[in-house]
């Protein structure tokens, strides 16, 4: 009952909820046979983009620091992943639990990728804080796609740049043909926990003095420094949790497919994450999760009109950001809005 | 004589990379937005000269010029109905517009003229030159002297005209410029158009160096030169000379003496290097806030 | 108030003077031939000054003397050329401004530097951040710790709010305040940081006469009942000569007077600076 007082609280278990709710009805849907096959076949990736845009809205919306390579440190995490699980593999013979010992392996050397990345940029301010946070996603992309790894049949593995020809074994990352995955792993039920873990992890670390310290030094860094927050490691902490959630996302993601390749963690990947972020509102939990939502399964919904989709998700992304920012249409929106609660309300008192 | 080769490779590479770069800089020091729709309208200039040259059967300069004059009309159309609704919006609203921009202009692109790669003509017609063993291509020369050309052009400009003038004016302080009586709207238009026209210069060039033109063409070279724009510190016309110049060669010695897979990433070390040492670029100005 | 402006001023070794009940006490401040240059310009020089534990003290001097640029150099935003401050008798150099907080000056801005987009609480709270007892675990799954330190913090909040006569604005979004609210919640933030010295850079600066007889009893009780130091920096004469005991006079980056509100009203050297050497010559023709 303590939670539902405060208002904010009560906002996040309305979030929580609703997300539960959503996602069973699927669950439901999928397991009947309901869906058709293209939309099931989205209810991974469905999770892995909300992970994906709640943890760049950290970055972005909470911590108001613009990064363009927020693809990269999903690759890592796919990788560091697809490496895990051949390599486990032999050891852990549970599914389930070599797919969750893969995602904290993931999400771990995110993590650590994040913080290496996070020393250098977090110094740098604004549009050179994103292009540097862009130069880091494309040299990630280019390191692994020189990258090769092989295990051979005792199961140690091997590593080189460049050139593979001295590696024994079978290839689990093969340079720019990208990693062969041994198993499809990734099932909805465990995207819709991660899911869940995500958002809860991100709401109370929001809502908590570190969240508002990270606020703080968001709205005024000056200001944020004159009353005792040391301002990098707090933007450092955002960082980090940002990267790590993002390489989970990055192994959910992998394991939803036989082979991946670096060059689908590029800079466009960065960017339709961003347009989830700042089509669901800067730094609204619920807002990402719906652009997320939206932003997957639009694609999908357009196939009939393969030629034109792409150019509609481009003019509805302008109109959207024209519209959104235009003074007459708010008024109208808000307006709308204001009738459509008088009707509700007239509908109330008539009903009792 | 393969590094004498190689350096005036990378010049001329360089010197394509600076006249790109300068739309960027230009547009980010007076609108403060990052256009990253430029990159796609030099894709365009590219398909528009390419059609004038196969289809039209115009010599190369008039298809040129023709690029040049729809990539103008291309980018003062894209900011007006785009970019100037959002002028007061936030910062990040406008680079969302300007990517969506970027996709629009990608599948126009794809619908116009399919994915099928195109077999890019070299427009310059005059023979390689050779010294000794050292061989300088046609293309070499022309966009090192198009970049020489346009960036003393763009100084004069900028320096000694009212129009240039009003520019800097708007860069340094928009709402005291005006008050001024400069109209704020109209210079950003010109930017626009004279920056738009650099790129299908840039497109042009571009394309006659490495023939293969589909409608993603526009973002690699794009991002790089955004990167080169940044490294000379943006805001700046010598710096994106610099930049521009410096990112080429590195490029290009990346590509010969280190790897070829890794000179993307060699390029962008070099930016993230640079950017701490130096937070605002090789020549841009420090901005201290005032406590 | 004529009690405390008859506050007996003494010196104590090092050239300055401190309140006569802080005597035997450790000063909270002692700045010692502080001096920054900017590339060439030399902005604050042999600036050496004391500030009594429990002491009102004021900086004025005309603009651009190189007020707000001390207060930069105490709070450490910028780092001195020359000489040293001691802070409770520590030497502060090479800190960062959050150290410096940390061990005991919390200070406002004169633009105000509010978190514009979280409400009056929440500002107050972020002041509070380094006492509130939370680890970063129990703060990700909202423990009972977690609970029981927000609701402190919560009640600490509102009372400072109410001290300074805002606890009604406490969901208000800080940004939307007026600007005399927006100048007492920054005081707010830097009181919920625990110093033991505030320093105010022109908190009248905006307001009208009647909310600036407010801030001046504010100002007396943040002493009276924190039993902190406050420094202040400000334009209007009746605020300054009303509250400080000790008042220091900066022009061109040096102290050209030092002393009690009396002695600073008659001090030719301080009238000069304001009026120019003609003006000077007239008020003294005037008498």
């Amino acid at each position: 009952m303590r939670l539902w007082k405060s208002k904010t609280s009560r906002q996040n278990l309305i979030t929580l909820a609703s997300v539960m709710i959503v996602f069973s009805v699927f669950f439901v849907l999928n397991n009947n046979g309901v869906l058709s096959r293209s939309l099931s076949g989205q209810l991974i990736p469905i999770c892995v983009y909300i992970i994906m845009a709640l943890s760049l809205n950290l970055t972005v919306g909470i911590l108001g620091e613009l990064s363009l390579g927020h693809a990269g440190f999903m690759s890592v995490g796919a990788f560091s992943g697809v490496i895990a699980v051949s390599f486990l593999g032999n050891y852990i013979g549970n599914p389930i639990l070599l797919m969750v010992v893969a995602i904290i392996i993931g999400g771990l050397l995110a993590a650590l990728t994040g913080f290496l990345i996070g020393i250098p940029v977090l110094r740098l301010r604004g549009d050179y804080l994103a292009i540097v946070t862009l130069a880091f996603g494309e040299i990630i992309k280019n390191i692994l796609n020189c990258l090769y790894i092989t295990i051979d049949d005792a199961g140690h593995l091997h590593a080189a740049m460049f050139d593979s020809s001295s590696l024994p074994g079978k290839f689990i990352i093969n340079g720019p043909q990208g990693a062969k995955i041994p198993a499809r792993l990734s099932t909805f039920g465990l995207g819709f926990v991660l899911v869940m873990i995500v958002l809860i992890i991100i709401m109370n670390f929001v809502h908590s003095k570190e969240g508002r310290a990270i606020k703080a030094i968001r709205d005024n860094s000056i200001a944020a420094e004159s009353v005792g927050l040391n301002i990098t490691a707090y933007k450092m902490k955002a960082f980090v949790i940002s990267a790590a959630m993002a390489g989970m996302a990055g192994v959910l993601f992998a394991m939803n497919y036989s082979a991946i390749e670096a060059k689908k963690f590029n800079f466009n990947t960065s960017i339709s994450v961003l347009v989830m972020v700042v089509l669901g509102g800067m730094g609204n939990l619920r807002g990402s999760i719906i652009a997320a939502i939206i932003l997957t399964v639009l694609p999908e919904l357009l196939r009939g009109f393969d030629d034109y989709r792409m150019l509609i998700y481009a003019l509805v992304l302008i109109l959207v950001m024209v519209l959104g920012s235009n003074v007459r249409f708010q008024q109208f929106k808000i307006s709308i809005s204001k009738k459509m609660k008088g009707i509700f309300k007239r509908k109330e008192a008539a009903s009792k | 004589m393969a590094f004498l080769s190689n350096l005036i490779n990378g010049l001329s590479l360089g010197s394509i990379y600076a006249i790109i770069a300068l739309g960027y800089t230009m547009v980010y020091g007076i609108a403060k937005m990052l256009n990253f729709a430029h990159g796609d309208v030099i894709m365009i200039g590219a398909y528009v000269s390419f059609v004038s040259i196969y289809s039209l059967g115009t010599p190369p300069l008039l298809a040129l010029l023709i690029a040049m004059c729809v990539c103008t009309i291309l980018g003062v159309v894209i900011e007006r109905l785009a970019y100037r609704p959002l002028r007061s919006a936030a910062s990040l609203a406008v680079l969302i517009t300007a990517i969506g921009v970027s996709y629009l202009l990608q599948n126009i692109a794809l619908l116009l003229w399919t994915a099928n790669t195109k077999v890019y003509p070299s427009i310059v017609e005059f023979e390689p030159l050779h010294f000794g063993g050292l061989t300088i291509t046609g293309e070499t020369i022309v966009s090192i002297l198009a970049c020489i050309v346009i960036m003393v052009g763009l100084t004069l400009f900028t320096g000694k005209t009212k129009t240039g003038k009003a520019m800097r004016a708007v860069s340094e302080n928009r709402q005291a410029a005006e008050l001024m009586g400069i109209s704020v709207n109209r210079t950003i238009t010109i930017t626009f158009a004279i920056g738009s026209a650099l790129a299908a210069v840039a497109g042009v060039l571009y394309c006659s160096m490495y023939p293969v033109l589909i409608p993603t063409t526009g973002s690699i070279p794009g991002i790089k030169a955004f990167t080169a724009a940044v490294l000379g510190g943006i805001g700046s016309i010598p710096g994106t000379l610099v930049g521009g110049l410096l990112l080429g060669i590195i490029e290009i010695f990346g590509k010969a003496y280190i790897n070829q897979e890794l000179s993307d990433a060699i390029v962008f070390a070099v930016l993230i290097i640079i950017l701490l040492v130096k937070p605002n670029g090789l020549m841009g100005k420090k901005v201290t806030e005032k406590v | 108030m004529s009690q405390r402006n008859s506050t007996k001023m003494v010196p104590i070794p090092n050239d300055v003077i401190i309140p006569e009940r802080d005597l035997g006490k450790k000063p909270v401040l002692d700045i010692r031939n502080l001096g920054i240059d900017f590339g060439g310009l030399t902005a604050v020089d042999e600036f050496t000054l004391a500030i009594g534990k429990t002491e009102i003290a004021g900086l004025i001097g005309p603009n651009g003397a190189g007020k707000t640029t001390i207060f930069n150099l105490l709070t450490n935003v910028y780092q001195p050329t020359r000489g040293s401050i001691l802070l409770q008798g520590i030497d502060t150099k090479g800190m960062t401004t959050a150290q410096v907080n940390k061990l005991g000056i919390a200070r406002t801005f004169q633009n105000i530097r509010l978190f514009g987009k979280m409400s009056v609480i929440d500002n107050v709270k972020v002041g509070l951040h380094n006492s509130i007892k939370c680890s970063a675990l129990s703060s990700i799954l909202h423990t009972y710790g977690y609970y029981k330190a927000e609701k402190a913090a919560r009640n600490r909040c509102l009372e400072l709010l109410d001290f300074m006569g805002m606890a009604d604005m406490a969901q208000y979004q800080a940004g939307s305040l007026p600007y005399g609210a927006q100048r007492r919640l920054e005081i707010v933030r830097a009181l919920a940081t625990n110093p033991a010295i505030i320093l105010l850079d022109e908190p009248a600066a905006g307001m009208n006469p009647s909310e600036t007889a407010e801030l001046m009893d504010h100002i007396r009780r943040i002493r009276d009942e924190f039993q902190i130091a406050v420094m202040l920096i400000e334009h209007d004469m009746n605020l300054v000569m009303g509250v400080c005991e000790g008042i220091a006079v900066v022009n061109y980056g040096k102290i050209i007077a030092k002393g009690t509100p009396e002695q600073i009203c008659n001090n030719p050297a301080v009238i000069e600076a304001y009026l120019g050497k003609k003006g000077a010559e007239k008020n003294a023709a005037e008498g």
